[in-house]
Order: structure tokens, then C-alpha cells, then sequence
């Protein structure tokens, strides 16, 4: 089967060695598309400092920022809410691209998404027993909770599809994820089919937003975003290899074990920060590499960059429009970040006639 | 074949010979292991089925069941077997069987062995249909049936509209099933968020996948669309079969790739369909019944019939957990279960050395 997922992944390997002025091209390509990127995530990030339940002018969000008045209700809006919510925005929606773009290349199965690794089902199962046997009830008490049942879940995934013959395969990493996923689910289900009080607050929660995350949970997630994004940003080169099928990166010399418990170390620090940090938004770890891969084609040392970018926009795009749309209720991101990417998925989609993994 | 030295065919036409029957063995092999994991899964299916039917408050015999089974009309034990426990049995059964081979007929034309209903979207689109219904409409039994059926034909016909241009491959289908996923996903979270608790648990309660809700109507329903589907899906079975060795293979085999891929998605589509508007979307049997059909085999083959049988196995197995072992007053529903227990067995299948790549 595991030839039927290389098929599936086509075309995510390229040549080899792609020749000189291929390469110069891909880069140049990618050079522009960061820099348009991160115009295009400042803009976003100042409508998201600028537009909510009350709308502020440019000039000032820019006093609030930088010459706050004491007493000013604009200025202590967009100290206290508005950029925390953006900083939350921007960390977790790179965090969430970037692991996406990582678990699509080493699975090297274009629909694999952060949830797939069991992350997101461990660390709502953290969440649900948190709230149904602890009390917690607090977004900052949710975060470790989050955390721990998402590195458990990454464990137990990565460990037991180690075991049996040859290893960790890609297809094996993915069916051990999807089981847990299921097996944890289930358990999370019974606790919220038998206490209510859970279910009321954990529906909450599950759906994925940006609101009310105190700055103090960013502070502590920051270390992990930082080096699982380091790491990221380092293995786009062992990424490429594997792309190749685990045979031709071996004999490219690359450790392929090594290699991937690298990546999935990577995001296991991502998905867990994100999840903890904004609850569990798959999708735009799955949508953000396919607009990626339109952008720069199928080197992951760009892909993992610009998905890292185009996380943040979608998240914040989506965060702003739920503010928008129902004033002066809001809609959680995690909910709008499906009506805005579902269109651009099946966009890219329709677009290739070939397989792009 | 190894033959020790002395022993080895000299002339071309002995070579050819033991070739041949090397041949024919391994084919008899392979022909006889089918043959036993097929009976054996038939039995255990039936030994489920008899379990189920036997236990309860009332407990009964095995004959008593078979009696009342063949038509006899004894006072308790025929009104405890045909009204009370064969519907939720025959409802089991028959979701077993749909979600198999959805799962199966998925698995293989999408060539992802992540592709299941819960993946493309169909169970969602029900899902998103019989939430509304509960929750926006206050609906119940049949009506909830019938939006989940709505639902998730929906997407299945819009999945149709975007991924089908003049052709259907695997991968767009897929990803744009994912995407529609995703948002039907979002509007059940919208739904379950601005709704009643109370309300919010029995729309999860759907979401899990249920048999308590069995009646006859139900079941004659559902058996009537499988009498449709399933002998369909026998007939598009063999072409299904050239196109695993590859469009081009398929296509100087005088088969229509398109052509297939866009009826098996449509059978597999519409079997998931009816299935999950009779029981909820059950989680995780149409996932994993034929990978573990196929490892049963181990000889590649697309093993339709094994995976409706492991289907059947899993959905009465997990039910029969369910009701009796575990407390009645928690009232689990069986998609609870089939995760539960489903999820470790496959990981310990891909974890135990025995396990081969499907």
C-alpha cells in the first residue's frame, strides 16, 4: 500500500537534482512570495488591531501602541484585547501551518493535517478529563492539559508505529494516528455523553478561537513555537529527500529514521503549543501547504517557510472576518477558518490537472 | 520453489512443469486461506448475531432464538427475539455491510488508505443535516434520518460538481471532500455552540452513531438500499480490480478509468449515505474494516466481502459490548465502542510483527 500513497503523493517528488536555472527560478519565486507574505500578514494583523466589535483608526491603534493615554478606551482595547488576540493569531496560526507542511511531507500523503498524528484527539481527551475530573475551567488551566495530552498522543503514536517490521513508514505513522485519533475520541465521547456540565464547557473549546487567551499563555508556549519552528525551518532539505521515497533518500544519504523523528519532533512542539493555545484548527495546517505549493512548487525548504506565513493570514483573516460578520457578537475562528479555506483548497485542487502532493 | 541440487529440472519443458505447479500451488494456497477467513469471519458474525439475541433481561436459549428466528410463536421468547432484539441486530448487520464496503470501495479507488466516509466529508454532511434537524427543527427519529440522508447526499453531489472535470481522479475528489469536510464540521460546532446543553449532548449522541433507535421501518429501509447498492458494487467489482493495476493497465485492458472511479465513488457514496442516516456516522468501522480484511488475506487482493463481514463483526461485536458489558446506566452507544476497541486492535496490528503492508 505503501506505493499506492506514493502514487497519491506524486508528484511532490521532483527531479533529484533539479537543474541550475530551475532552482534559481523556485528561489527567486520564493523570495518574492515572502515578501509578499509578509506585507500581506501586516495588513492583516493591523485590520486585526483595528476592526472588532468597535472599530479604530490606524492613527489610534498606532497611539495605543506605542503613546498609550491612561483612561483611553481605545488605547486599553487595543492593549489589552486586540494584541494579545493578534500575538495568539500569529503565533498559532505559524505554528499550524508550518506542522502541517511537515506532516504532508513525511507521511508524503497531501491530506494528512496536524490532527493527524492523534495530537488534536489526545489533547481534547487531556481537556475533557481536565474539565470533568479536575474543574478546570480556564483557558490558561486548559493550556497544560492541552499540551501533555498532545505530546502523550505524539508518544504513543510515534512509538507504537515503530514497533513491527521495518520501522516507521509513512503509511503506518498515519493509520497508528487515525486509530488513536478514534480510540481517543471515543473516551473524550463517553465522559461528554455522561456529564453535561463537561460538554458545555468543552464545546466551547473544541470549536477553535482566538479570544481570551491571556498574554501569559503565549509567553509560555513561545519557547516551544520558537525552536519547533527552528527545527522546521531546518528540515526542509530532509523533507525533499524523503519526498523521494524512503529508498532514494537513503541512498542520497540520508538517515531517514533520524530524519523523521526530526520533523515529527518539530511538530509535535508545534501542534501542541497551537492546540493548547488555540484549540484544535486543523484545516489550516491541511489547506495552507496546497496554496503553498502553488506558490513555490514542491521544495520544502520554501514550503515550510511561506506555510509558516500563510498560517498567520488565514488565521487572522478568519479571526477578523468572525468579528465582522455578527457584530457586535463574533464567530470563533476556528469555525470561519473552514468557510475561508474550504473555497481555496477546492480552488487549488480543481486548478492541477496532475497530482500535486 | 527450492529443490534440493540433485533434484533439479534439467530440460525446458520439466522447468515449465514445476513452474506450473509452483504456480498452481501457491494459487491453491492463497484460494484456500480466502476460503478459511471468509467462513471463519461468517461465524463469528453469526455467533455475534445468535449472542446478541440471546442475552438481555430476558435471557434465552439458543434454540429459543432459532425457534423464534424460523417463525415460531411461542409467547415471550418470539416477541423478545422479533420485536425487541432482531432489529437492533439486523440494523447492526446491515450497517456493518454498507460501512465495509464504503470503507473498502473508498480506500481502493482513492488509492488513500486515510479515506474513509469520516474523511471525504460524508459523515460530516449527514452529521451537519441531522444536527440542524435536532437542533434547529427539534426533530426525531425519521426526520433526523432523512436530513442526515440529505446531508450527506449533498455532498456527496457537490463533491461530484467541483472534483469531477471531464474525468474523476482520486486525489481531487479527496481533497475537496476534506474541505467540505472541514466546514460541515464548522457548522455542527456553530450549531452545538449556540444550542442547550441538553440538546447539544443528544445531537452528540447521533454524532456517535447509535442502534437503540432500531424499529423494522428502519430496517426494512436500509435493507432496501443495499439490496440496490450492493449487488452494483459486485458487478463494478472486477473493473475495480483491473484499475488497482493502474489507469494506463486498466485503459489497454479495454477499461474506462474515469468511468469506473466515478461509479465506485457514487456506490461507496451512497452506501455510506444510508448507512449513517439509519445509525449515525459509527465511528471508525468503515476506516478500518477492510485494512484489517486485507491483512486477514495478506495477498493484496481488494477483499470486498471480508471487509462487509469484518463490518458486520465490528458493529454487532462492539453492540453487544455496549448493551451487556458494559453499565446499563451509562448507556454507551456503539460507536463508542467500535472506536474504542477498534482504534488498539489496529494500531496492535500494525505494531505486531505479523502485520503486512496492505
Amino acid at each position: 500500500m505503501s506505493s499506492l500513497l506514493d502514487r497519491a503523493a506524486g508528484a511532490s517528488a521532483g527531479p533529484p537534482s533539479p537543474p541550475a536555472a530551475v532552482r534559481t527560478t523556485g528561489s527567486s519565486r520564493g523570495v518574492v512570495s515572502v515578501l509578499v507574505l509578509l506585507v500581506l500578514l501586516a495588513l492583516v494583523a493591523l485590520a486585526s488591531l483595528m476592526w472588532g466589535a468597535r472599530d479604530i483608526s490606524a492613527a489610534q491603534v498606532w497611539a495605543g501602541l506605542f503613546s498609550p493615554v491612561a483612561g483611553d478606551n481605545d488605547h486599553s482595547v487595543v492593549r489589552d484585547l486586540r494584541v494579545p488576540r493578534t500575538l495568539v493569531g500569529l503565533v498559532g496560526g505559524a505554528a499550524l501551518g508550518a506542522a502541517g507542511a511537515l506532516l504532508q511531507g513525511v507521511t508524503r500523503n497531501p491530506i494528512a493535517d496536524p490532527g493527524l498524528l492523534g495530537i488534536n484527539a489526545g489533547a481534547s481527551l487531556a481537556v475533557v478529563t481536565a474539565i470533568s475530573a479536575l474543574g478546570v475551567s480556564s483557558v490558561a488551566g486548559y493550556l497544560w492539559f492541552g499540551f501533555a495530552g498532545a505530546a502523550i498522543a505524539a508518544v504513543v503514536v510515534y512509538g507504537a508505529a515503530s514497533l513491527g517490521w521495518e520501522g516507521v513508514t509513512p503509511i503506518k505513522l498515519a493509520l497508528v494516528g487515525a486509530a488513536f485519533t478514534a480510540t481517543a475520541t471515543s473516551l473524550s465521547s463517553v465522559v461528554l455523553l455522561t456529564d453535561r456540565r463537561t460538554l458545555g464547557e468543552y464545546r466551547f473549546w473544541q470549536v477553535g478561537s482566538l479570544a481570551n487567551r491571556p498574554l501569559d499563555v503565549l509567553v509560555a508556549v513561545l519557547p516551544f513555537v520558537a525552536v519547533g519552528l527552528l527545527l522546521a525551518l531546518a528540515s526542509g532539505r530532509v523533507l525533499n529527500a524523503l519526498a523521494l521515497g524512503d529508498d532514494v533518500a537513503r541512498g542520497l544519504g540520508q538517515d531517514v529514521a533520524r530524519g523523521r523523528l526530526l520533523v515529527v519532533t518539530a511538530v509535535v512542539l508545534l501542534c501542541g503549543s497551537a492546540v493548547a493555545l488555540v484549540g484544535p484548527i486543523a484545516f489550516i495546517g491541511l489547506v495552507v501547504p496546497h496554496l503553498a505549493r502553488v506558490l513555490v512548487g514542491p521544495d520544502y525548504r520554501w514550503l515550510v517557510a511561506l506555510s509558516a506565513l500563510l498560517g498567520p493570514v488565514l488565521l487572522l483573516a478568519a479571526d477578523v472576518v468572525g468579528r465582522l460578520v455578527v457584530r457586535p457578537g463574533e464567530l470563533e475562528a476556528g469555525l470561519v477558518v473552514a468557510v475561508l479555506g474550504a473555497p481555496v483548497l477546492i480552488a487549488v485542487v480543481r486548478r492541477s490537472r496532475t497530482v500535486a502532493a | 520453489m527450492s529443490a534440493s541440487p540433485g533434484l533439479l529440472p534439467t530440460t525446458p519443458a520439466e522447468r515449465l512443469d514445476v513452474a506450473a505447479r509452483g504456480l498452481l500451488a501457491n494459487r491453491r494456497h492463497r484460494r484456500a486461506r480466502r476460503t478459511g477467513v471468509t467462513l471463519g469471519l461468517l461465524a463469528v458474525a453469526v455467533a455475534l448475531c445468535l449472542t446478541s439475541l440471546m442475552m438481555g433481561d430476558y435471557p434465552l436459549s439458543v434454540g429459543q432464538v432459532l425457534a423464534a428466528v424460523a417463525g415460531s410463536d411461542e409467547a415471550p421468547a418470539a416477541f423478545v427475539v422479533t420485536e425487541l432484539r432482531l432489529p437492533r441486530v439486523a440494523l447492526g448487520v446491515l450497517v456493518g455491510i454498507a460501512f465495509g464496503i464504503a470503507g473498502a470501495l473508498f480506500q481502493s479507488v482513492l488509492r488513500n488508505p486515510l479515506a474513509s466516509p469520516d474523511v471525504i466529508g460524508i459523515s460530516q454532511g449527514a452529521s451537519a443535516g441531522a444536527v440542524a434537524a435536532i437542533l434547529v427543527g427539534g426533530a426525531t427519529g425519521a426526520v433526523v434520518s432523512l436530513s442526515a440522508l440529505v446531508g450527506g447526499a449533498a455532498v456527496g453531489l457537490l463533491l461530484y460538481a467541483v472534483a469531477w472535470r471531464g474525468g474523476m481522479t482520486g486525489h481531487r475528489f479527496v481533497l475537496a471532500g476534506i474541505g467540505v469536510a472541514y466546514v460541515c464540521s464548522s457548522v455542527v460546532g456553530y450549531l452545538l455552540t449556540r444550542s442547550e446543553v441538553q440538546q447539544a449532548q443528544s445531537a452528540l449522541l447521533w454524532m456517535t452513531g447509535s442502534l437503540a433507535q432500531a424499529d423494522w421501518s428502519l430496517v426494512r429501509s436500509l435493507a432496501l438500499a443495499l439490496v440496490v447498492l450492493v449487488p452494483l458494487v459486485a458487478a463494478v467489482a472486477r473493473a475495480l480490480d483491473v484499475l488497482l493495476l493502474g489507469d494506463d493497465q486498466a485503459r489497454s485492458l479495454g477499461r474506462r478509468p474515469d468511468l469506473t472511479r466515478g461509479l465506485v465513488i457514487a456506490l461507496g457514496v451512497g452506501l455510506a449515505c444510508v448507512a449513517t442516516a439509519a445509525a449515525g456516522p459509527v465511528a471508525f468501522v468503515a476506516f478500518t474494516a477492510a485494512p484489517i480484511a486485507r491483512r486477514m488475506l495478506g495477498d493484496g487482493t481488494l477483499a470486498l466481502l471480508q471487509a462487509a463481514l469484518v463490518g458486520v463483526v465490528l458493529v454487532v461485536g462492539a453492540d453487544l459490548v455496549a448493551q451487556h458489558l458494559l453499565p446499563a446506566d451509562m448507556a454507551v452507544p456503539v460507536g463508542v465502542v467500535t472506536g474504542a476497541v477498534g482504534g488498539p486492535y489496529l494500531i496492535w496490528l500494525m505494531a505486531s510483527g505479523r502485520a503486512r503492508a496492505a
